[in-house]
């Protein structure tokens, strides 16, 4: 139980993984090598050479996903000796799916006025709305993108708010304001134009219909705004519109100390609550050097596992009230419920907890805590055999969603599809399995998988998640070590009280962590997590200072959103909204 | 002065027992859905949420009664009135008791019946037209396709009691039912007719015109006010109706033993219409093609053969 737990022993230049042959390229290709705190192998290549290289990286094997495509604006940032100069650089991070964890970071430096870049749409399909919100918040142009618009600010926007000269708080701006003639162009910018889509008005024999689907629409799980060109009720194409709940939340994370973001994370997918302080955290401790006890480890993996029970709760309920069945979300909320009762006496609150500190958790279990949480171990398991009759096995619901939306696995990895939604199409692939971080190898748990990768198996993946997370909830329960809930780490607590009015070393020590927050040593570091909904990564870029230098969220939703045309085309609305029930995504997850 | 002061008092007291159903159905909706969704429901407003129906009614009359200004204006206010008239005409036909209805003798009830519900697609199809919005269009289409076709099933179900009866008034269908319910030899056209009913009223599962997850409000999308709960109260007195038929077609109507004739048949329309309210807490919705092509591939020719063994059964009784 003392053996400490790291997510990245897995990652490195190993023989055989992406790292050691990309290694191996020719010189000409690559600029240079870094090393990062996270092990993850790290290349920094030319603008000229970014695509051979990634075209060679994803034809040197099976199952190669672009995980996330990113950008840091490098302007202002202190601490980068030895490194390329860049004002911005554009970050592509390759993982494999085949087999044991594998990843590579590729890194192209680029100057601020000349900040351009071949898009590499044509090799990964979903750096389509990567390389827009590159564009859209940093202003990198990708050359040769199909539709490079904006994506999660208005098309009215001026500015790349991502930018480290861009303003942060709406204070550092004149009062706004909003006249009659602003609303009027707000309102005509949002205006659906086909052409600029490349979408046609007509067909040989008909007129086809756009239907504005959304922002505001009982199906759509948010603000989400998806424009349908249909023929008849049969959807020809799709054009997603995303972005009416964007806040900024990696800009926010520029201006929190360390400490004090960690609440704004519970917030970026809201179904999932201390699931998002996860990978937030362990990063933060990966740059600080900081051990998480043994007991706080399977604290933060029990409540992990109840939020993904609550979220994956939510996912079934509305999806089948998306396909007309009334009455089983009520039943669902019910439990969901019973789920949230726990957590609060746990935590204190209920949906947006903010539970994990950095270096472990905010506070021990309360006395008696096992002993709810056993009666709800035995309580849900009868109420999904329940569900199960009452939805799985209802001939309608079958039919509403057995081969609709089907993909591949080839297809899910093109397309950055991770979570439930890959092992739905028969991978057996779960990062808690993978490259197990804080505690999990210790768990013994089934990865759920299904076959056809449609609506259905998708559902009846969550479902079976659901009884995983209880089976891992039941090892918690049984085998909760003592100990402290917190590392004793210069930067995760406070000195000791009573050593403070006795030298100034621990009293500054005190005053500096409490008014500045901990200053993280500067560094950069992924940290991925099997997230309710596919993998969440932060990846987090510190200067040395007492708040973050850049915070890159990737989120599952975010990628999963953009599928929904490709699956949609050819279907009926009907079809759309069992798709998108089944899709699994939160628009704050989406738009961060 | 008695023969017309009497079918007066019974148009009026009809319909306003009528429109009174629609409304508690509203009320015993939600209450039933409550208790099959474990939550209570409305139970604020009066005893047990009684007086619910009554609040709902005066938010109804007293909302502001807009219409779209891209709307077609005459169509638009026409529609629901076509729709609500239709089904109160149909019940002019039903039997309640022995001596309480309004036309129930009529020599061609049932045909009647179906020519108003004929008219009560012209509803849904016209506010879906004339509101001149792209969900209301897409509503207004589906329920153009779903009541035509489930008209022809209905028709065609029903067509077993008639041959079985010899005829088409309503009146003499109940009466052959004397000793035995028609739902015993009847079963498969029961079965198709309620099935059809519940298409006709367009109720959750086969609720597509206004399918709230797929297309919004449907056809109803852009009523409000007064306008909308003449549809509201159209499809809760739908419901009745469909009800009230099954009951006079295939459960006897107000045949029963030792209770007064009008219990057996408020006890009948009772039960089914929380029948129905279980139907829609209880199903999903199929896709709107699915429910075409159970309609023309299965329930059509269900219903063809019903009548072929029916007629071949009447023939063989008169012919002994």
């Amino acid at each position: 139980m003392s053996e400490v737990f790291d997510n990245s022993r897995a990652a490195g230049a190993g023989t055989g993984s992406m790292g050691a042959a990309v290694a191996a390229f020719p010189p000409h290709m690559l600029m240079m090598e870094e090393a990062t705190r996270d092990g993850v192998p790290t290349f920094w290549v030319s603008r000229g050479q970014i695509r051979a290289v990634l075209q060679a990286v994803k034809a040197g094997g099976a199952l190669r996903m672009l995980l996330d495509l990113t950008c840091v604006d490098e302007r202002q940032r202190i601490h980068r000796d030895g490194l390329p100069a860049s004002d911005f650089t554009v970050i592509y991070h390759i993982q494999s799916f085949d087999g044991p964890i594998d990843e590579v970071r590729f890194k192209v430096p680029l100057a601020a006025d000349d900040a351009n870049i071949a898009s590499i749409t044509d090799i990964w399909p979903n750096s389509n709305w990567l390389e827009r919100e590159a564009w859209d918040l940093f202003g990198v142009v990708f050359e040769g993108h199909p539709h490079l618009s904006r994506i999660l600010t208005p098309p009215t926007w001026v500015g790349h708010p991502l930018r480290k000269d861009h303003y942060a708080r709406a204070t550092e701006r004149p009062p706004y304001t909003l006249s009659e003639d602003q609303v009027f162009d707000e309102q005509e910018a949002l205006r659906f134009d086909p052409e600029s889509w490349g979408m046609k008005r007509h067909s040989d024999n008909s007129d086809f219909m756009f239907l504005n689907l959304g922002p505001n629409h009982p199906s759509v799980h948010g603000v989400f705004r998806v424009v349908l060109q249909l023929e008849g009720e049969f959807i020809v194409d799709a054009v997603p519109d995303i972005g009416f709940h964007h806040r900024g939340a990696e800009k926010m994370a520029e201006r929190q100390t360390w400490h004090s973001y960690i609440p704004y994370t519970d917030r970026i997918d809201y179904v999932g609550g201390v699931m998002n302080n996860f990978p937030y955290v362990m990063g933060v401790e990966k740059l600080a050097g900081i051990t998480v006890p043994p007991r706080a480890q399977l604290i933060r993996i029990m409540l992990a596992e109840f939020f993904r029970i609550s979220s994956h709760l939510v996912f079934y309920g509305t999806m089948v009230q998306d396909l007309g069945q009334l009455s089983p979300v009520f039943y669902i909320f019910t439990d969901r419920e019973r789920v949230f009762e726990i957590i609060e006496k746990i935590c204190g609150f209920r949906m947006h907890p903010a539970f994990f500190r950095i270096g472990g958790v905010a506070m021990d279990l309360p006395e008696g805590w096992d002993g709810e949480v056993r009666a709800f171990l035995d309580y849900l398991p009868k109420r999904l055999d329940e569900y199960n009759e009452l939805v799985m096995k209802n001939p309608i619901f079958k039919a509403r969603t057995k081969g609709v939306g089907v993909y591949n696995t080839e297809e899910a990895i093109d397309w950055g599809v991770t979570g439930p939604g890959l092992r739905a199409t028969g991978l057996e692939w779960d990062y808690r399995r993978k490259a197990p971080y804080s505690g999990y190898d210790q768990i013994d748990f089934d990865i759920p998988t299904a076959v056809n990768g449609d609506c259905y198996d998708r559902a009846a993946v969550h479902i079976e998640e659901i009884r995983q997370s209880l089976r891992i909830i039941r090892y918690c329960l049984d085998n909760m070590p003592g100990g402290p809930y917190k590392a004793e780490h210069p930067l995760a607590v406070p000195p000791p009280k009573p050593r403070t009015m006795h030298d100034i070393e621990t009293l500054i020590h005190h005053f500096v962590g409490v008014s500045w927050g901990p200053v993280i040593p500067q560094g950069e570091v992924r940290s991925c997590i099997e997230a309710t909904k596919g993998l969440n990564q932060y990846y987090l870029v510190s200067d040395g200072g007492s708040m973050s230098y850049r915070t890159r969220i990737r989120t599952p939703s975010f990628i999963h959103l953009q599928q929904l045309p490709m699956l949609s085309r050819g279907t009926m609305i009907a079809d759309l909204i069992a798709i998108i029930g089944s899709i699994d995504f939160v628009m704050a997850d989406v738009d961060r | 002065m008695m023969s017309i002061i009497w079918p007066i008092l019974v148009i009026v007291v009809t319909v306003f027992g009528v429109l009174g159903v629609a409304a508690v159905s509203t009320m015993l909706e939600r209450r039933l859905l409550g208790v099959f969704q474990d939550r209570p429901g409305p139970n604020r407003v009066g005893p047990f949420g009684l007086f619910q129906v009554i609040a709902d009614a005066m938010k109804m009359l007293f909302k502001q009664d807009w219409i779209p200004p891209f709307a077609d204006k005459p169509v638009f206010l026409i529609a629901p009135i076509i729709g609500f008239l239709a089904v109160l005409l149909c019940f002019g036909v039903v039997p309640i008791t022995p001596i309480w209805s309004v036309a129930g003798n009529l020599n061609v009830g049932l045909l009647f019946i179906f020519g108003m519900l004929g008219l009560g697609v012209y509803s849904v199809v016209l506010a879906g037209w004339s509101s001149n919005n792209k969900y209301a269009l897409l509503g207004g289409m589906r329920a153009a396709a779903q009541m035509i076709s489930y008209e022809v099933f209905m028709g065609l179900s029903v067509m077993g009691v008639v041959m079985a009866a010899g005829s088409f008034s309503i009146r003499d269908i109940v009466d052959a039912q004397t000793n035995c319910w028609f739902i015993i030899p009847q079963f498969l056209g029961a079965v198709i007719f309620f099935l059809a009913g519940v298409a006709e009223t367009h109720r959750l599962p086969f609720d597509f015109p206004e399918g709230e997850n797929e297309i919004g409000a449907g056809f109803h999308t852009e009523y409000s006010g007064m306008k909308f709960g003449m549809f509201y109260l159209a499809e809760y007195a739908g419901v009745a109706l469909s009800s009230a038929l099954v009951t006079t077609l295939y459960l006897g109507g107000w045949h029963g033993p030792l209770l007064p004739p009008f219990l057996w048949f408020a006890i009948k329309v009772f039960l089914l219409i929380c029948f129905y309210i279980l139907l829609r807490a209880a199903l999903p919705r199929p896709r709107y093609d699915q429910l075409m092509s159970f309609g023309w591939k299965v329930l059509l020719p269900l219903s063809l053969l019903n009548i072929l063994v029916t007629g071949a059964v009447v023939l063989l009784r008169a012919g002994v």
